[in-house]
């Protein structure tokens, strides 16, 4: 294998696993902490529809979760299976952003929290696609149709809050201050996301951001509400530092390969 | 978010192969976007179809139950009003 061949291929890059491994694996656990989340809202949706639509979209990103488990494991190379990756790592060891590990809260916080990553995640996948990674690129072109679709109904439900009745831009308002902190994390590149941005695998993230920012101030004015300006962004959960929700969620997903280790059904 | 006062909607959904939009169901929607965005979760999951029509069911109007003898049992003996009398030529095909 390749060992320091930082030098500036495409091609080199895309079959250097120590580099890719890693952020695989982040792309991995952001996906399923988020399905997970979705996932708890089964048999507790406001409506049945949106009951149906949130677990549409938990399996959606529940798929997507382990074509990069499966490719993680394959780029690791040391027998770890995508259920060991997913079931027997420690909080510590997961790499997803700290926002998609926040609690649901009510439903306006779980629609802010999902237009937040749909509209980083719609974007990105769009570029993976065309990425020079052919595993990556390909499950891209596959998860970017249904992300396309989430960030189109998260979207419309921040416009329905947000100009809706007193009660849902209240609560809108409210998921505003609590998360929007948390966005930044997904544009400001760790060091492994910045040596993968160095030799072209992963996009520069400043070139997704002209298309989020139009997206979301177009949003906002549909939605009538005033782009919040705080720029703070909180950094921690892609370099392993997690809130402590992360370990509750963890607890509960992993707790039958942890109790019954290897079950299968 | 109280279901009651969302209108009802009901749902035509036109499959791969079909030529036409068949009444599936309905759902509750506050608006024609979202119903058809409900419409897509809850009715298109399995590849049932590639198109969606969505009406509010307050404009649909039918015919009333009780009329039903009225409307429809006179049709019952009037076999002339089949096409099935006429003799079709061999070279006519896909009748």
């Amino acid at each position: 294998m390749l060992t320091q061949d930082l030098s500036g291929t495409k091609a080199a890059a895309a079959t250097e696993p120590s580099l890719l491994f890693p952020y695989v694996l982040q792309l991995a656990d952001t996906s399923l902490i988020l399905a997970h989340r979705l996932s708890e809202w089964c048999g507790h949706g406001p409506i049945l529809e949106q009951d149906l639509a949130m677990a549409n979209i938990a399996l959606d990103l529940l798929g997507e979760a382990r074509s990069y488990y499966q490719y993680a494991a394959e780029l690791e190379g040391q027998g770890r299976t995508e259920d060991d990756l997913a079931y027997l790592r420690s909080a510590v060891e997961y790499r997803n952003p700290l926002l998609v590990e926040q609690p649901n809260g009510d439903f306006a916080h779980t629609i802010l929290r999902q237009f937040l990553f749909d509209n980083f995640h719609y974007h990105l996948l769009r570029k993976l696609k065309d990425g020079p990674d052919a595993q990556l690129a390909a499950i891209a072109e596959k998860s970017v149709k249904e992300a396309a679709y989430h960030l189109k109904w998260s979207s419309e439900w921040v416009i329905r809050l947000g100009d809706g009745t007193d009660e849902s831009r209240k609560r809108l308002d409210k998921a505003i201050a609590t998360l929007w902190r948390f966005a930044g994390e997904l544009t400001t590149p760790t060091a492994a996301e910045t040596a993968l941005q160095e030799i072209g695998v992963l996009p520069d993230y400043a070139t997704l951001l002209p298309e989020m920012q139009a997206h979301t101030e177009h949003v906002f004015a549909e939605a009538n509400v005033p782009l919040p300006t705080a720029v703070f962004a909180q950094l921690g959960g892609k370099t392993g530092r997690h809130s402590e929700h992360l370990g509750y969620l963890l607890s509960e997903l992993q707790y039958m390969q942890r109790t019954y280790p290897g079950l299968t059904w | 978010m109280n279901q009651s006062e969302w209108p009802l909607w009901e749902v035509f959904i036109r499959s791969k192969q079909g030529l036409d939009h068949k009444h599936v169901g309905s759902l509750h929607a506050a608006d024609a976007t979202m119903a058809v965005q409900n419409a897509r979760d809850v009715y298109t999951r399995r590849l049932e179809g590639v198109s969606i029509w969505v009406v509010e069911s307050k404009h649909i109007h039918a015919s009333n139950p009780d009329d039903a003898d009225a409307f429809f049992d006179p049709a019952a003996d009037k076999v002339y009003r089949h096409p099935t009398f006429y003799e079709v030529p061999d070279s006519i095909k896909h009748m």
